[in-house]
């Protein structure tokens, strides 16, 4: 018993480790405290880990520090490089990881099982791999693909098969009696079999979500990881794995909660696909679109007091975000009081803009969120709307039979003046009409968000 | 002036700029005046001249010497300004003997009651007199600048509550003093129109407990958010009138009013009664019985006094102590006790009036029937008698239009029934995870009881934890949650070392992927925290 370390030891560490993790995500209560809150996080990591490592279990450090060295290495360049529009894709990338890993453990788990097993715990344990693999590789390839259509590789239109409810229905089917299968020690090839549906399920689930829905599938597939590492941890009797994947799956199941109800959607029928059953006509819009150009915009902000900025997904696709803050400092160098105004599913997951906003260097005590500042448009005298849409759209409250009636939106209408920043005619995310751009305040600033925010800048 | 009709005089064009009077008021103790130095200045710009009998203001606190400053003609003689004058704007109705003296041809802007002034309506217009009454003016939203009916009931609403206040004799606010304990007072506010709810703000401002009544329980939302309780009353009647004005209610209704209010009428020690229904003597809502009920010392103020009062022991214009103590207030003059601020926002409404009578700003009133206002507020013009005016097509106060009216009684009783079966399945929900529980404990081993219940804690934690988190800092949540899901590590860390070769291969491989997994999140949440950023200063 010398340089290892005793099962008591041990138990210490996980102990230590699942006490860090918990402050490490209390700590992100508010942005002061959160820097330190992320130290606690990796000490109780880097304490699990090395207290496994030196546990007697485990020997091979010929193949395991290169592993955990070269993973490191991937792992900083990787986070270093990445460019902050780009933060869902890598963090749907790193879900699919851990995805993957559930699966080889499950499956590992089968191949070499511990020892001493007999009765219901056999049986249990038998479940537990089921369920790690099944969770595991749904996350793996739902993630893969969320990463595609985030990357923009895969288009983000929901795909729409035929009987898709019914195909969910006969995989899922499927894979139960494979699993009853296993139970019955037919064979390895029961449960590699049910991976592979699991895969296809994974892959079927996400291409099935639209768009505009993503920010809740990111967060679903956060959870799901936390719950594969949760079983993970059942299986192997390990309660630091069990602890954890119960913190990351309730973390990831509150953000889909919270994002289901910025959006007036219940969380089955985001899970389940399928954008809006529509259950009457759409209102015809009257009005026309008018345009307007740097000057024009320049003009109305001269002579404004109140501004509002309202920042969306486009804003971070034409990477205006730095041209903005600029913008920003000029008005409040003037005296003016500008604000943004975050609507809880701008972006393309949970705080998107807030992140971006914060990289820009925006203050982020002028950054509000939708409850604290939609009173306010009717005081306000601009509003600037960069690259958002279906969050501004009027018809979420007037109309009964708009796909996304109902959803909470940012009322900016009802400020005096609104310019909309946007890149052509298109239609939103969620492929509705925005009424909004027909209404007499408002004045369409055409063209790629930077190269406009860059051309207003230019008048100042 | 081509229009002929409606233009008021034919000869308009050799007699500009049209004169615009005021006089002095002759009701007793009416110390308001309907034109201010402010709002002459207005009408001047609207082309007006205006004039004023000697010493008009004074009581409202605006001397001659102010007016002449602002341009305003002051004359000696009243009879002198009535021959001269084209508009005369007054606050109260006039008197007989006024409208007497009011030459023909002239334009009438003030207070008027038709409904129940018929036979003075008669006189002004057997004498082609056209009456423009500022209480007929509709309650629409464009009028609503027009509006001195609700600009009169917010200051009456206040001074109640002020007249209560002076009249009773203790604090508002509840105190702990070294003196003593002082209870806070209990102010029952009956009635929560414009004058109800200023009342209502009023009270609660001063430190009291305020609770209010209505027949109408769409004005529940605005109560409570006065700060008020509302006393809700279990009856399925709405009743909302036209115009956003009450209308009378059943006998049952009453009834359950009544027992409602006997409840209170021990308790408070302040009762505010506003009730009014449009043309008809105000509604005895607090009767002798109440009165005697209440405790001694405590104030009644009854708003309603010149419509005959909601108190039975009402007198008009008069402050009575009744057997028991109870001072009941019924002073009929509320907003000319504070005849500065009621002048102002008075003469305020006068002047927007003239402005809507004078689309072309050049000091020509023109009476245009056609247009919503001025029609509902012309009681006789040029000869005909032009009250009641025709019913309005849009509605005082829009309804909402898909939903039903609800009665407040009703909702509560849904939302109870509701919350009652969300508590059922909660309770029903538990017991099946209760029972769910046994059957796993009685089959599987004590080993994975005992992580199933580090699991099931681990759950609650995290639920409690992440609620807290701020909405900004989703993101890196997102990130840090997903780096330390690399603690799935541990698990191919332990396969690793396993004899068969395939086993190893995996695990290393998962091993990798994990390592990557831990490293970049934290590395990307670490980037992500380091950029959020207070301004400066």
């Amino acid at each position: 018993m010398s340089a290892t370390v005793t099962s008591g030891l041990m138990n210490a560490a996980y102990i230590s480790a699942s006490v860090l993790f918990i402050l490490s995500l209390g700590g992100l209560s508010s942005q002061e405290k959160a820097k330190r809150a992320i130290w606690y996080g990796i000490i109780g990591m880097a304490i699990a880990v090395f207290a496994t490592i030196l546990s007697p279990q485990v020997t091979h450090f010929g193949v395991l520090v290169p592993m955990i060295l070269m993973g490191a290495v991937v792992g900083i360049v990787v986070a270093q490089r990445v460019e902050m529009t780009s933060m869902p894709q890598l963090v749907a990338a790193l879900h699919s990881f851990v995805g993957l890993a559930a699966v080889f453990i499950g499956i590992n788990s089968e191949l070499d099982p511990p020892q001493g097993l007999s009765g219901a715990a056999a049986v249990i344990h038998q479940v537990e791999i089921l369920l790690g693999v099944f969770i595991g590789a749904i996350t793996f390839t739902g993630s893969m693909v969320a990463y595609g259509k985030l990357a923009g590789s895969i288009s983000s239109k929901a795909l729409a098969l035929p009987q898709r409810h019914t195909l969910n229905l006969v995989l899922l089917a499927l894979c139960l009696v494979l699993g009853v299968l296993f139970l019955q020690h037919v064979g390895l090839w029961t449960l590699l079999l049910m991976t592979l549906l699991a895969f296809v399920i994974g892959v079927h689930l996400v291409m099935s979500i639209g768009g505009a829905d993503m920010p809740v599938v990111v967060s679903m597939l956060n959870s799901y990881s936390g719950w594969a590492a949760a079983a993970t941890g059942f299986m192997l009797g390990n309660d630091l794995l069990i602890v954890t994947g119960a913190l990351v799956g309730s973390s990831g199941a509150i953000l889909s909660y919270i994002m289901c109800k910025a959006m007036n959607r219940s969380f089955l029928s985001v899970i389940l696909g399928g954008f809006g059953n529509t259950t009457g006509p759409v209102q015809a819009i009257d009005g026309e679109r008018v345009a307007i150009d740097e000057h024009g915009v320049f003009a109305a902000l001269e002579v404004a007091e109140r501004i509002v900025i309202v920042p969306g997904y486009g804003m971070a696709v034409a990477q205006a975000k730095g041209v903005i803050s600029e913008l920003t400092q000029r008005l409040r160098a003037q005296g003016k009081d500008v604000r943004f105004a975050i609507h809880p599913v701008a972006g393309r997951l949970p705080g998107h803009m807030n992140v971006l906003l914060a990289e820009a260097k925006v203050p982020y005590d002028i950054v509000l969120e939708m409850d604290e500042i939609n009173a306010d448009f009717p005081d306000t005298d601009v509003v600037i709307v960069v690259g958002s849409n279906d969050i501004v759209n009027p018809a979420a409250q007037d109309d009964p039979h708009s796909p996304i009636a109902g959803m909470p939106v940012l009322e900016v209408w009802k400020a005096k003046q609104v310019f909309v920043s946007k890149r052509g005619q298109g239609t939103g995310y969620s492929g509705v009409e925005n009424p909004l751009f027909y209404k007499e305040n408002t004045r369409l600033f055409y063209g790629d968000a930077k190269d406009s925010m860059s051309a207003l800048l230019k008048v100042f | 002036m081509s229009n002929a009709t409606d233009s008021l005089s034919p000869t308009a064009s050799k007699r500009q700029p049209f004169l615009v009077g005021a006089c002095r008021e002759s009701a007793r103790d009416e110390r308001r005046v309907a034109l201010t130095p402010a709002s002459a200045r207005y009408l001047s710009e609207l082309g007006y001249r205006c004039l004023l009998e000697q010493g008009a203001g004074v009581a409202a606190g605006f001397s001659d010497a102010a007016y002449r400053e602002a341009g305003v003609e002051i004359v000696a003689a009243r009879a002198v300004l009535l021959a001269q004058v084209d508009i005369i704007i007054q606050v109260r109705p006039p008197s007989s003997d006024e409208i007497a003296a009011v030459p023909s041809d002239k334009i009438l802007i003030s207070f008027f009651w038709p409904a129940q002034n018929a036979a003075l309506l008669a006189a002004a217009n057997a004498r082609r007199i056209t009456v423009l009454a500022m209480d007929m003016v509709p309650r629409i939203s464009r009028a609503q600048k027009m509006d001195a009916l609700s600009s009169m009931a917010n200051i009456a609403g206040y001074r109640a509550v002020i007249e209560a206040g002076n009249h009773f004799g203790r604090f508002f606010t509840g105190q702990i003093t070294a003196a003593g304990k002082v209870p806070p007072a209990k102010v029952l506010v009956i009635g929560a129109g414009v004058a109800g709810l200023a009342a209502i703000g009023t009270a609660q401002s001063l430190g009291a407990i305020v609770r209010a009544f209505d027949v109408r329980p769409e004005v529940a939302e605005q109560i409570e958010s006065m700060g008020a309780e509302f006393l809700l009353l279990d009856f399925a009647e709405d009743g909302s009138g036209d115009g956003g004005y009450a209308k009378p209610a059943s006998e049952a209704f009453i009834a359950k009013e009544m027992a409602l209010f006997r409840e209170q009428a021990p308790e408070v020690d302040i009762v505010i009664t506003t009730a009014l229904i449009p043309g008809r003597p105000a509604p005895l809502l607090w009767p002798a019985e109440m009165v005697g009920l209440m405790q001694a010392g405590s104030v009644v103020v009854d708003l309603a006094a010149e419509q005959g009062g909601n108190c039975e022991m009402t007198v008009k214009d008069a402050l009575i102590t009744t057997d028991n103590g109870v001072k009941v207030v019924g002073y009929t003059d509320f907003p000319s006790r504070m005849a500065t601020q009621s002048s102002l926002l008075y003469a305020t409404n006068i002047r927007h009036m003239l402005d809507d009578l004078t689309p072309q700003n050049d000091g020509v009133p023109l009476v245009n029937m056609a247009d919503d206002v001025i029609r509902s507020a012309t009681v006789c013009h040029q000869g005909d008698l032009t009250y009641p005016p025709p019913k309005l097509t849009v509605p005082a106060i829009a309804k909402p239009a898909a939903v039903t009216p609800v009665d407040p009684a009703v909702a509560l009783r849904t939302a109870q029934a509701a919350a009652k079966k969300a508590t059922t399945i909660q309770s029903v929900s538990l017991l099946a995870a209760g029972l769910m529980m046994l059957l796993i404990g009685s089959i599987a081993p004590a080993s994975f009881m005992q992580h199933l219940i580090v699991f099931v804690l681990a759950c609650f934690v995290g639920f409690q934890v992440i609620w807290k988190v701020s909405h900004a800092l989703h993101t890196p949540l997102m990130a840090v949650t997903n780096a330390i899901s690399g603690i799935i590590i541990i698990g191919a860390l332990l396969q690793v070392s396993s004899t068969s070769w395939l086993v190893t291969g995996l695990a290393a491989v998962a091993v990798l992927i994990a390592s990557i997994n831990i490293v970049g999140g934290f590395v990307v949440t670490r980037r992500m925290l380091a950029m959020f950023q207070k301004s400066e200063g």
